[in-house]
């Protein structure tokens, strides 16, 4: 079985699962656990790289086909930071893709709103490939539509909380009515909310934390392909209606048979 | 606003005696707890929570693992100055010991910073005595543009300044501050800081205020323990570190730990805090904060240092030479205090990995303050 690939800004990925690189124990335990996730698109963290050294550890695990680098501006607190730390990034890694990141609150790292969709209007000018990590917040995903974002990338949980969906209710708002594709990011710290993601209609789902700090990373990873696959499945494959009850008869309308 | 007014109405002695009054069911209640208060906090520092010390521990690193990984971040300080104007009881660098004062030219700082370099060093930590004649704030500045081309990472541990001299600095590259309060204890800071600025209490308490006015992106606190009964001072940074995370929501915090230990022909300490003790301390920080940065320097023992490290810690040093030029310039000056941990970077990042950690070098760019390297 197939399912639909998922194309970002003219780019088709086949596989729906996104991966972070931090929270490893070693650089080499990372690339074998995200080889085995299939993911193709994985974030790198501007911080932790040494964009100045052509050798540098983590790059140096991440320099597989089968990888696309995302950059993310984890870090910086406002849009002025931000645009500057996206130009050193396109420059450095030689991609105008960006995980647009602005957290001014360091303790739950939670998305400023005002500061991200300035940012990304000027980003979007500057000819980036921009997916913003927000809050589940459904005028917002509409907001950053309108400038020009790639996709939206709004919460599940607080990241790294492993909580997953807990903005459910405003993830379902947001899928309905997107017209870029929507990736869950953050606070996703199971396969099963994962595959409840894929199941509701989210186009791809971001994990890191739930793989990276796992008894065994690698085997982790695999789970969260086959549950990305799984509920991508199921979603094409129309999910059953659920019901609160067993529906044996129809005690009020009966009599017109 | 300031951390003052708070501070006021902690009396120590009340503080004091609600920590030892606490007891085997207040600490229950705190380890149960899913969000832990400050009240908690205090429960878990009593003595009433030796006999929880394992469970403690293993909460520790399950929220510490969360949060930061499989990783630990390492620095080095590197002290550019031992010329100082004030007398403390219990440094090295205090006026009335007669030593030779040296302070670093910006040629011999960029010797030593190539022997960090060298070692795979990306976050220095920049260390001085408190002599603003000589070492002011356009040293610092000098010294800060002087490095800021060859690390990723720039903090500092000097005298306390103005805010403007901060704000000052900051665009420089300066990242990260550490201040310690040494001791919360107004009569005992007296007495261990008899001369000199750093004997006004109040400029050194209101100091993370200025930091947190001036933007600053990160702040460590601490006190030494030794000087005073280490729970009440421990609360109290609790205490000034809940106060400035709601204060200054954007900045990031850190805690250290340092510790007098008894030693021959040095000052010894009042109150000694055992290993339980500090083990208890780093893990009760853990469970009340579990995004405050903690890290431990080397004036602690290789076993110690080595066990630490999987129960809350995030950060520590190697390698360290904590006397001006001691990597390069001048090996044999006279050190701040005694290194216990002798083992050069290379062996604790090889260390760290047998442990499962990844050591990480560079965790800050300062492109993401916009700020440019060169």
């Amino acid at each position: 079985m197939t399912t639909h690939p998922l194309v970002i800004a003219g780019r088709t990925f086949s596989s729906r699962l996104f991966t972070g690189t931090g929270k490893f124990s070693s650089a080499a335990l990372m690339e074998e656990a995200l080889l085995a996730s299939g993911s193709e698109l994985v974030t790198v963290a501007l911080k932790r790289v040494d964009v100045t050294s052509a050798d540098d550890d983590l790059l140096r695990h991440l320099g597989h086909e089968q990888f696309s680098l995302l950059p993310n501006t984890s870090g910086v607190r406002t849009a002025k930071e931000a645009v500057f730390a996206a130009q050193l990034a396109r420059e450095a890694l030689e991609t105008n893709w960006l995980k647009l990141e602005i957290h001014p609150d360091p303790k739950y790292l939670l998305p400023d709103p005002v500061e991200t969709l300035k940012a990304a209007e000027e980003l979007v000018k500057l000819g980036f490939v921009v997916l913003p990590y927000v809050h589940a917040d459904p005028v917002l995903c509409k907001r950053l539509e309108e400038v020009g974002v790639a996709a939206v990338m709004p919460l599940g949980s607080p990241i790294g909380s492993n909580k997953g969906l807990l903005t459910r209710e405003f993830l379902e708002i947001i899928i309905g009515q997107s017209r870029v594709p929507v990736v869950v990011d953050a606070g996703i710290g199971a396969p099963s909310h994962a595959a409840a993601a894929l199941e509701m209609g989210a186009d791809a789902v971001l994990v890191n934390t739930a793989i990276a700090v796992a008894g065994q990373p690698v085997a982790m990873a695999q789970a969260f392909r086959l549950a990305v696959e799984a509920g991508r499945l199921a979603y094409e494959a129309k999910l059953a209606a659920p019901a609160t009850h067993a529906v044996a008869s129809s005690p009020l309308t009966a009599f017109l048979d | 606003m300031s951390f003052r007014p708070i501070f006021e109405a902690h009396a120590w002695d009340d503080v004091k005696a609600g920590i030892y009054a606490k007891t085997a069911a207040d600490v229950e209640r705190a380890l149960a707890a899913s969000k832990r208060t400050l009240n908690d906090f205090q429960a878990l520092i009593s003595p009433a929570a030796a006999p929880y010390l394992e469970r403690m521990a293993q909460l520790s690193q399950q929220l510490t693992r969360q949060r930061f990984g499989n990783t630990v971040q390492l620095y080095a300080p590197l002290y550019l100055s031992n010329e100082c104007q004030n007398i403390c009881t219990y440094c090295g660098f205090s006026l009335d010991n007669n030593i030779r004062r040296r302070t670093l030219s910006s040629v011999e700082m960029l010797q030593e910073a190539a022997v960090l370099k060298g070692w795979g060093y990306d976050h220095v930590l920049l260390v001085t005595g408190e002599a603003n004649q000589t070492v002011g704030v356009e040293y610092l500045e000098k010294a800060l543009r002087t490095l800021r081309p060859h690390f990723a990472h720039l903090s500092m541990e000097v005298q306390p300044l103005d805010q403007q001299d901060y704000e000052r600095l900051i665009p420089q590259g300066l990242n990260t501050v550490l201040v310690y309060q040494e001791t919360y204890h107004q009569q005992g800071y007296k007495k261990h800081h008899p001369k000199g600025r750093k004997s006004n209490f109040h400029y050194r308490l209101d100091t993370p205020d200025r930091l947190g006015r001036a933007g600053i992106h990160k702040m460590g606190l601490g006190v030494l323990f030794g000087l005073e009964d280490w729970r009440p001072d421990a609360f109290y940074t609790a205490l000034h570190l809940d106060y400035l995370e709601k204060t200054y929501w954007q900045t990031k915090y850190s805690l250290s730990f340092p510790r007098l230990r008894p030693a021959e022909g040095l000052l010894q300490p009042k109150v000694e805090m055992s290993d339980r003790e500090l083990v208890q301390l780093i893990c009760a920080y853990r469970l009340l904060n579990e995004e405050v940065e903690l890290s431990i320097s080397t004036r602690e023992s290789p076993t110690f240092r080595d066990n630490i490290i999987r129960l809350g810690i995030t950060s520590i040093s190697a390698g360290s030479k904590t006397n001006p030029g001691g990597y390069a310039v001048a090996p044999e000056s006279l050190e701040q205090f005694e290194i216990s941990d002798e083992r050069s970077p290379q062996e604790m990042a090889a260390m760290l990995r047998r442990q499962g950690y990844e050591p990480v070098w560079k965790d800050w760019d300062p492109t993401l303050t916009a700020i440019a390297r060169q």
